[in-house]
């Protein structure tokens, strides 16, 4: 552990960078994937085979290929990024098909019921989404939108691979310098990790009862 | 209250304009013809209870007045205005059409208070305050004030439909469609929402009512509409329908009703 000691400033940065790259990244993929997923219910065909393709493409695709098309490919089309920005826009586009899918199986689990009502009412389609369906899907879509978040914060670690210093990078770097403490540093790493993920789990179960209303 | 009865001045009288008009209505699911040429015309201030076995097209027909389902062939109107097939047009009629449910589809999130308020603010643009002292009053008439601040879930199936009506009531609808309101009730709970309905109609609601409570078709009704597989078979006062059906489906419909 005196490895981390001496190198502190630079654990420090990566583990900050890590930290960012989940909070950004989930909270556009928190945002994108239920749009994304809005539009698979929507009333028009086109809307929702667009919708449909995005996720299925993005949720079939190895986050290194998409992380490969942000970093190497993109710049090729005359868009260049910032490695951290490509990991972010990589992370999210990837984090935000399987959020889509999370608060999609949220809204079927909301009553028809619950539709038509606010339907006959006069509401709009938007309406009843943010109104009505939408707040009763996310209760129920807590547990696996925490498991996508959990997962996006460890898939955090392929931006490593692609330029960016954080804690993967740091521990490649750390091993090839301190070699003769290679266990040490990755647990060390993975203890990062788990301070990371471990109040996610925690916040579920808060937000789980927080929000538990009986139908 | 007055301002919940759209049309005060017919209170008690019968004959109003037409309010809801179906003519030639064809609908299907798939290969199944569910609605066979529709003709009926419910007048401002009428109640019609549609009666007929499970299947018949009850619920099918009550659903396309607002446009839950769509219709293949003919022509809806209400108040004169042919259904609009969507949009903002579409929405606005909806919200002069109140829809209560078998199986009430209170909002599970909002209380009680707010499952009749959202719609006036969201969708009417009426101010918070105001909703609320209707929602209030309207809550006071169907007899759950004191449950106010609950969620759907805590109260009985019979204060959950009285709700359920208030929530559509406080869209101050034309006209109200019920799909067998008491069906999902457990027997001592049917007479509570059965008296708010039948003082609905008192008021001079234009009410649409699809139910197996043969008395409040019987005291309540000014038409029975009977229906089999699709087709409305015929159309009359419910004294007459009672007393005297005139097809086979009818009495045969009856005598299973009686014996049960
Ligand atoms: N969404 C649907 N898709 C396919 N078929 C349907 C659908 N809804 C209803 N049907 C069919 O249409 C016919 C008419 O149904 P409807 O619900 O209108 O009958 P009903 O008279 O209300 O019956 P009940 O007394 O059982 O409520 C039935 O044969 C039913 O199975
Ligand atoms: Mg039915």
């Amino acid at each position: 552990m005196d490895t981390f000691l001496i190198e502190r400033d630079m654990l420090w940065t990566a583990f900050s960078t890590t930290l960012t790259l989940a909070a950004i990244s989930g909270a556009i993929s928190l945002v994108l994937g239920t749009l994304i997923a809005a539009l698979r219910v929507s009333p028009y065909a086109p809307l929702r085979a667009l919708a449909t393709a995005y996720t299925e493409f993005l949720r079939n695709t190895p986050l290194t290929i998409v992380f490969f098309f942000y970093v190497f490919v993109t710049p090729s089309m005359g868009f260049t990024f910032d490695y951290k920005v490509a990991a972010v826009i990589a992370l999210s586009c990837y984090t935000s098909a399987f959020v889509a899918e999370a608060v999609r199986s949220g809204i079927n689990s909301v009553t028809v019921g619950q539709a038509e009502a606010a339907r006959s009412l006069g509401m709009s389609f938007s309406q009843n989404l943010s109104i009505v369906v939408l707040p009763q899907a996310f209760r129920t879509a807590i547990p696996p939108l925490i498991s996508v978040f959990i997962a996006l914060v460890k898939n955090t670690s392929v931006a490593g691979a692609f330029g960016v210093f954080e804690l993967f990078a740091l521990s490649k770097r750390l091993t090839n310098v301190y070699s003769a403490d290679v266990i040490a540093i990755l647990v060390g790493v993975a203890l990062c990790y788990l301070l990371l993920c471990i109040p996610l789990g925690q916040l579920a179960g808060h937000l789980e009862r927080k929000v538990a209303f009986a139908r | 209250m007055t301002q919940t009865t759209p049309h005060p001045e017919e209170a008690g009288s019968r004959a109003g304009h037409p309010l809801v008009q179906l003519t030639g209505v064809q609908k299907h699911f798939g290969d199944l013809h569910v609605l066979k040429d529709i003709e009926l015309e419910v007048a401002a201030g009428e109640v019609v209870v549609v009666l007929g076995p499970s299947g018949s097209g009850k619920s099918t027909l009550c659903r396309t007045i607002n446009r839950l389902e769509t219709i293949d062939e003919g022509e809806i109107r209400v108040d004169g205005e042919l259904l609009p097939t969507s949009g903002a047009g579409l929405a606005k009629l909806r919200s002069e059409v109140g829809m209560v449910f078998q199986s009430f589809n209170l909002f599970a999130h909002k209380t009680v208070l707010q499952n009749i308020t959202v719609a006036p603010i969201k969708v009417k643009g009426i101010p918070r305050r105001d909703a609320e002292v209707t929602g209030m009053e309207l809550l006071e008439r169907v007899g759950v004030a004191d449950q106010a601040d609950k969620l759907p879930a805590q109260l009985s199936g019979g204060q959950q439909q009285r709700v359920a009506i208030a929530r559509s009531l406080a869209m101050s609808p034309k006209v109200m469609l019920f799909d067998e309101p008491t069906s999902a009730l457990d027997p001592e709970m049917i007479s509570e929402v059965i008296e708010v309905m039948t003082g609905l109609a008192k008021d001079g609601m234009t009410m649409i009512v699809v139910t197996h409570e043969m008395g409040f078709a019987r005291r309540t009704a000014d038409r029975v509409v009977f229906m089999d597989s699709g087709r409305i078979v015929e159309v009359r006062p419910p004294e007459e329908f009672f007393s005297s059906p005139q097809t086979d489906r009818a009495k045969d419909f009856l005598g299973k009703i009686l014996h049960n």
